[in-house]
C-alpha cells in the first residue's frame, strides 16, 4: 500500500512539532500514523518513515521493533489487552485472560481467525485501584471477571461497540493510532465522555463528607519574600 | 490488621488534604471556563510577573520535592539549569506513569488536565525554556486526549504561543505519546525516545541539567510536580510546608489497590501512615489480613505487617528498608503468595529491561525461569543462593535504576518470606504453575 498526500501532509505537521534539524523526533509519532493506515507497521509503512525522515530502514525497523504498541503483523479493529501485572494478576486477570486467550482461540499478540479481535496480555496499565482492567484499543473496562470480558468480547464480535467503563467511546484501532500521532479526537463530544470512576474520588469525597478543609490557604502572599523574614 | 473498621477517626481525616486533587470532582473541570472558574490560571497570572529566579526560590523554599519516585528536590533541578547559556533550554514533563501500582498521575491529567499545563508554563517560564514536552504513556490514551484538548485551548486563551499574557514570553507545548515502553520513565531513555531512538538509559554524568533534550539543558519531571506549582505559586513556600514533614513537604497522592474495602486516591499530609491509610480506605477486605505491601510501586522493597506504623515520607520509609516510590501501596493479604506476587514482577521486568547492559537483561531473565522452577515444585534449596546472587550481580550493577528495581521483590520477599519458598521447595504447598508454563525452566 502506497502512503497518499494526506499522510505526508500529516508527517510535515508531526516534523513541525520539533526544532529545526531535529525531525528525527517525529518518528515515534509517524510510526503510529502508518499504523492508523494499514493497521500494523508494515515494511511499507517502515519505508514511508525511513524516507520521509532521511533515516535508514534499519534504523527505523530498530525502533518499531523496540516499542510494544507498534504492531508487526495485521491487527483486528479491536485489540483487547487484559492486565495480568502481580496486582490485577491476583485479583483475577490472569483467569481473565486465560478464558479469553480460550474462547477466542488466539494467545497473546494473536489475532482471531476472522482478522477481528487482537488479544494481547498487558503490563500494569496504572489504574490498580479499578482492578483487574482490561482496555479495548486502550479504552478502561474496569473490575472485570470472567463474565464481564466475555460480555465485552462478544458484542465486539456482533459488531456492537460496548460503552467503556470510563473514557470515549471506543473507535478502531486505525483510528485510535492517529489520535497516538497527536492529532486531536474529532468525533463530537467524544473528550467529554467517561466521569471519573468512585476510586478516582474516594479520598476527595470523604474529606467532603466530614467537612475536612485545607489548613490557612491564601492564594495571595508575594512570590518574593519579605526582606526581613527571609 | 483485618477486617472491616468504625469509620476515620478524626484525627486520620484530619490528613485528608485535597490540594492536586481538589477539582477532580467537578465533571467540567478539563474545560478551559470551568479551570478557570475554579482558581485555575490565577497562578500563572501572578507567576509572569515575577522574576524567573524568584519562582526558582520560591519552589527551593517550599521544599517540593519530585513526585515520580526519586524525591529530588525540585528547586535545585531547576537551579541546575545554566544560564546565559545561549543554548536552547526544555522543559520535558514525564508522564509515562508505568510503574506497577501507580495510578495517580492518569487520573489528575484526565480530570484537572489544565492544572498540568498551567504548571508547566510556569515552570517553563522560570528555568527560561520555550519549548516543552508532556511525554504521556503510549496506553494512556483518554488522558492524552484531555491533555491535547487542554493544550488548544491554552492555546486559544493566549496562554501558550507568542507574548503570553503580554509578558513577552513564549512557549510551545507539545503532548507526545509514547508507544509502550515501562523504560521510558526513565528519565534518559525518556529523552532518547522522544528524540526518535529506542528507549534506552544514557550515562550519567552529564546529567539533563546540563546535556539533555538535544544535549541541551533540559529539565525532566513527573506529573505531579509539575502540576503542584501552580498551588506553591499562589499559597506560598510556608503553606505548602505546612502539609507534610520537615524534609518531606506539602500533599501526596497516596494510590491504595488492592486487598481493602475501598481502594483509590487518597491525597494526604506526605508522611500519613499505612495503618491511618486502611482506615481511610475503609479497612481491610473482610477475611483478608495484612501480610504484605509495597510502599510505592513494586520497585520499592516489599514491607509487612509489621511496618504499618512507618510515616510515609522519603526519609522513614527509607530507614525501614525500602523506599517512598511513587506511594503506589498494593495491599496483599494472608490469600495472596508473595512467592508467586514477586513471580509476576519479574516477569515485568524482563520484559521491559530495555536489553542494554547484561546484568538486567540477563538476570531477570534467569530469575523468572528459577521462580517458575520454584512455582512449579521443582525447586531446590539451592535456587536461592541463586537467586540472591544474582540479585548481587544485578543491584549497583545495571545500567539504570530498572534492574536495581527488579531486585526489589525478590530479596525484601526472601528476607521476610524465606518460608513460603521452601513450603514450595519442600512440597508442603501445592505447585501454583503447572508444567506448560515450565517450557525452558530447567
Amino acid at each position: 500500500m502506497g502512503f497518499g498526500e494526506e499522510t505526508l501532509v500529516r508527517a510535515k505537521e508531526i516534523i513541525a512539532r520539533f526544532p529545526d534539524g531535529k525531525s528525527r523526533s517525529a518518528l515515534l509519532p509517524m510510526l503510529h500514523l502508518v499504523q492508523s493506515e494499514e493497521g500494523y507497521v508494515s515494511p511499507d509503512g517502515i519505508g514511508f518513515c525511513a524516507e520521509t525522515l532521511g533515516l535508514t530502514r534499519a534504523e527505523v525497523g530498530a525502533v518499531a521493533t523496540f516499542y510494544t504498541m507498534y504492531k508487526r503483523r495485521p491487527t483486528g479493529d479491536w485489540l483487547v489487552s487484559v492486565c495480568t501485572n502481580t496486582m490485577c494478576d491476583v485479583l483475577g486477570g490472569g483467569r481473565v485472560f486465560e478464558m479469553l486467550s480460550e474462547y477466542l482461540d488466539a494467545g497473546h499478540d494473536e489475532t482471531t481467525a476472522d482478522g477481528k479481535i487482537t488479544l494481547e496480555h498487558a503490563e500494569c496499565l496504572a489504574a490498580c485501584d479499578y482492578g483487574p482492567v482490561m482496555t479495548v484499543n486502550y479504552e478502561f473496562f474496569d473490575k472485570v471477571d470472567v463474565e464481564t470480558s466475555l460480555g465485552v468480547v462478544t458484542q465486539l464480535q456482533e459488531g456492537i461497540r460496548p460503552a467503556p467503563t470510563r473514557g470515549a467511546r471506543l473507535c478502531t484501532l486505525k483510528e485510535m493510532s492517529l489520535q497516538l500521532a497527536g492529532f486531536p479526537d474529532d468525533r463530537e463530544g467524544a473528550i467529554a465522555d467517561g466521569v471519573a470512576g468512585d476510586p478516582t474520588l474516594r479520598g476527595n469525597r470523604l474529606a467532603e463528607e466530614h467537612g475536612v478543609t485545607l489548613p490557612d490557604f491564601d492564594p495571595d502572599p508575594p512570590i518574593v519574600k519579605p526582606k526581613e523574614t527571609r | 490488621m483485618s477486617g472491616p473498621v468504625a469509620p476515620p477517626s478524626k484525627a486520620v481525616l484530619a490528613k485528608l488534604t485535597p490540594v492536586l486533587t481538589k477539582r477532580w470532582p467537578s465533571p467540567d473541570a478539563w474545560r478551559r471556563r470551568a479551570y478557570e472558574q475554579l482558581d485555575g490560571y490565577r497562578a500563572l497570572r501572578k507567576a509572569i510577573t515575577a522574576h524567573p529566579d524568584d519562582l526558582i526560590q520560591l519552589i527551593k523554599d517550599s521544599g517540593l520535592r519530585g513526585r515520580g519516585g526519586a524525591g529530588f528536590p525540585t528547586g535545585m533541578k531547576w537551579g541546575f539549569i545554566p544560564q546565559n547559556d545561549g543554548k536552547p533550554h526544555y522543559l520535558v514533563v514525564n508522564a509515562d506513569e508505568g510503574e506497577p501500582g501507580t495510578c495517580k498521575d492518569l487520573p489528575l491529567m484526565t480530570h484537572d488536565p489544565h492544572s498540568l499545563v498551567e504548571g508547566a508554563i510556569i515552570a517553563s517560564y522560570a528555568i527560561r525554556a520555550h519549548r516543552a514536552y508532556i511525554y504521556v504513556r503510549g496506553e494512556a490514551v483518554n488522558a492524552a486526549r484531555r491533555l491535547r484538548n487542554a493544550v488548544s485551548e491554552a492555546y486559544e486563551a493566549g496562554y501558550l504561543g507568542k507574548n503570553i499574557l503580554d509578558s513577552g514570553f513564549d512557549l510551545d507545548l507539545v503532548v507526545h505519546s509514547g508507544s509502550g515502553a515501562y523504560i521510558c520513565g526513565e528519565e534518559t531513555a525518556l529523552l532518547d525516545s522522544l528524540e526518535g531512538f529506542r528507549g534506552q538509559p544514557r550515562l550519567r554524568p552529564p546529567f539533563p541539567a546540563t546535556h539533555g533534550l538535544y544535549a541541551c539543558p533540559t529539565v525532566v519531571n513527573n506529573v505531579g510536580t509539575i502540576a503542584s506549582v501552580p498551588y506553591i505559586v499562589l499559597g506560598g513556600a510556608d503553606w505548602w510546608r505546612k502539609m507534610g514533614t520537615e524534609k518531606s513537604s506539602g500533599p501526596m497522592i497516596y494510590s491504595l489497590s488492592g486487598r481493602v474495602v475501598n481502594p483509590g486516591q487518597y491525597e494526604c499530609s506526605m508522611g500519613i501512615t499505612l495503618r491511618e491509610l486502611i482506615e481511610l480506605a475503609g479497612g481491610m477486605l473482610p477475611g483478608h489480613q495484612l501480610r504484605f505491601w509495597t510502599p510505592g510501586g513494586s520497585s520499592t522493597p516489599l514491607l509487612t505487617a509489621d511496618h504499618t506504623d512507618v510515616p510515609l515520607d522519603f526519609e522513614s520509609v527509607a530507614a525501614a528498608g525500602s523506599m517512598l516510590g511513587t506511594t503506589a501501596t498494593q495491599i496483599f493479604s494472608d490469600q495472596d503468595c508473595p512467592v508467586y506476587a514477586t513471580y509476576r514482577w519479574l516477569d515485568f521486568y524482563h520484559h521491559e529491561s530495555c536489553g542494554k547492559c547484561t546484568p538486567c537483561r540477563e538476570g531477570s531473565y534467569w530469575m523468572v525461569k528459577t521462580f517458575r522452577r520454584i512455582l512449579s515444585g521443582h525447586g531446590t534449596h539451592e535456587d536461592l543462593d541463586t537467586l540472591l546472587d544474582t540479585c548481587d550481580n544485578i543491584l549497583g550493577r545495571s545500567f539504570c535504576a530498572l534492574g536495581d528495581g527488579a531486585t526489589s521483590p525478590v530479596t525484601s520477599s526472601l528476607a521476610y518470606f524465606k518460608q513460603d519458598y521452601l513450603d514450595y521447595i519442600e512440597g508442603r504447598v501445592a505447585p501454583k504453575l503447572s508444567g506448560k508454563q515450565l517450557v525452558g525452566a530447567h
